[in-house]
């Protein structure tokens, strides 16, 4: 038979620090996250996300914004206004926007701060199809996103904006878009982080080239492609 | 003293549980309100909670520290050197194999000890990192927000635990009065820490 009492005569055990392996372990391990956490957390998330959109935990959604509240959508007084250097300006309601072509995606969405959701399903109306009856001028090479959240705005040029899944959207998931992702219409352009994909979109310019939006003036890159911006990929 | 009653923590200790049990509370709810889409939309003002809970953060660690340095620092160095150190009947307590009597901190207890400080540890890097990332990209890795979530839900099921086991469970739930009031019972001291020196 052992005795198992330390310090008693037969086996005297020595104590063992293991706490402090435990704490050093833990921080170790912890830290060494920041170089492979996003990948086993991407494999996690998608085997759990039905049991957690069930439990309705974590749609993996975060609700950033830069104002005190919220833009609250009235749709009978909504109006998109399209104009800068167009022919024609526009203003359109809610029922006008929704009656242009349509068009449908299903892609990812990124944030800067490392967060992505994927498989979201959207519908709205491509930027070709939206500017059609402005009748952008020659000289304009860009697009500014003027927010009802204030002081929010950002800026596509044509070019990116006509990439073939980008658009403007007033649907997702199969509803109209809630008020926190922007209601009634955001920008979807999944191939840059999610401070261009501008959200409560109030105007939309046709300016010559972009300027300085609002996270680019902290520090954010103007383009911001995934993976390729922002300190990542490079 | 009460006759009967023999001290467990004394205030220095105490005031390391607690203020580190507020500190963490103040920063789940700020934090919940930053994470959870329904929260956001409920409470809205995202900048100025976003600010709270950085400050809260930083307040949280450097008032801990505060309590460690103005408080009884030998008394908390024995305590944590306590905390450090495994004997071989903590080794039975964890495998289940005849556990007989146990010191002032049964395994369990060190083990939440050292998960609770290197979750500080990780908690504060990775929301300094955060902080500071959202103005130089220099401090800006993609799995940050992963490690700080990560550490949310790791230090929850810590969390529930020891309410479970310091508010509900009928043998251990004594122990809340160390931790209250200093002093517990010398007759369940003896049941769940008979190794352990009351000094009596």
């Amino acid at each position: 038979m052992d005795d198992l009492t330390p310090g008693s005569a037969g086996e005297p055990v020595a104590p063992r620090r293991i706490g402090r392996g435990v704490f050093l372990g833990t921080v170790v391990g912890g830290l060494s996250s920041l170089w492979w956490g996003q990948a086993v957390w991407g494999g996690v998330s998608k085997a759990v996300s039905p049991v957690a959109s069930v439990l309705g935990l974590g749609s993996g959604w975060r609700i950033y914004t830069v104002a005190a509240s919220m833009p609250v959508f009235e749709p009978r007084t909504w109006r998109l206004k399209i104009g800068g250097m167009v022919a024609r300006p526009q203003e359109l309601s809610y029922h006008e926007l929704r009656a242009l072509p349509q068009a449908r995606q299903t892609s990812v969405f990124h944030c800067v701060t490392g967060w992505t959701v994927n498989g979201v399903e959207w519908r709205g109306v491509r930027f070709k199809d939206l500017l059609a009856a402005a009748k952008p001028l020659p000289g304009a090479h860009a697009l500014e996103f003027v927010s009802a959240e204030k002081p929010y705005v950002d800026y596509l040029t044509l070019e990116q904006a006509m990439l073939p899944d980008v658009m403007l959207a007033w649907e997702m998931g199969g509803q109209p878009i809630l008020q926190e992702h922007g209601a009634p219409v955001r920008v979807v352009i999944p191939e840059m982080y999610g401070y261009k994909n501008v959200k409560w979109v109030a105007e939309v310019n046709l300016v010559r080239r972009p300027e300085v939006g609002y996270w680019e003036q902290y520090g954010y890159d103007n383009d911001a492609w995934v993976g390729r911006s922002n300190g990542y990929g490079l | 003293m009460k006759p009967g009653y023999v001290r467990r923590f004394s205030k220095s200790e105490r005031a390391v549980h607690w203020v580190n049990a507020l500190g963490f509370f103040f920063l789940l709810a700020t934090g919940l309100i930053l994470y959870l889409p329904r929260l956001s939309v409920a409470v809205g003002r995202r900048q100025f909670i976003q600010e709270i809970h950085f400050w809260g953060g930083v307040g949280w660690v450097a008032s801990l520290l505060i309590v460690a340095v103005l408080g009884d620092r030998r008394g908390l160095l024995r305590t944590a050197r306590e905390l450090d150190v495994f004997e071989r009947e903590d080794v039975n307590w964890l495998s289940g194999r005849r556990p007989r009597g146990q010191a002032r901190f049964n395994a369990g207890q060190k083990i939440n000890a050292a998960l609770n400080a290197a979750f500080m540890v990780l908690f504060l890097v990775s929301g300094l990192l955060l902080w500071f990332g959202e103005q130089d990209t220099r401090f800006r890795f993609a799995s940050t927000v992963v490690l700080h979530d990560g550490l949310l839900y790791a230090s929850l099921a810590l969390l529930l635990g020891h309410l479970y086991l310091s508010l509900i469970h009928p043998t251990t739930r004594h122990a809340l009065r160390g931790m209250v009031l200093g002093t517990v019972r010398e007759d369940w001291a003896r049941r769940h820490h008979a190794r352990w020196d009351t000094g009596e």
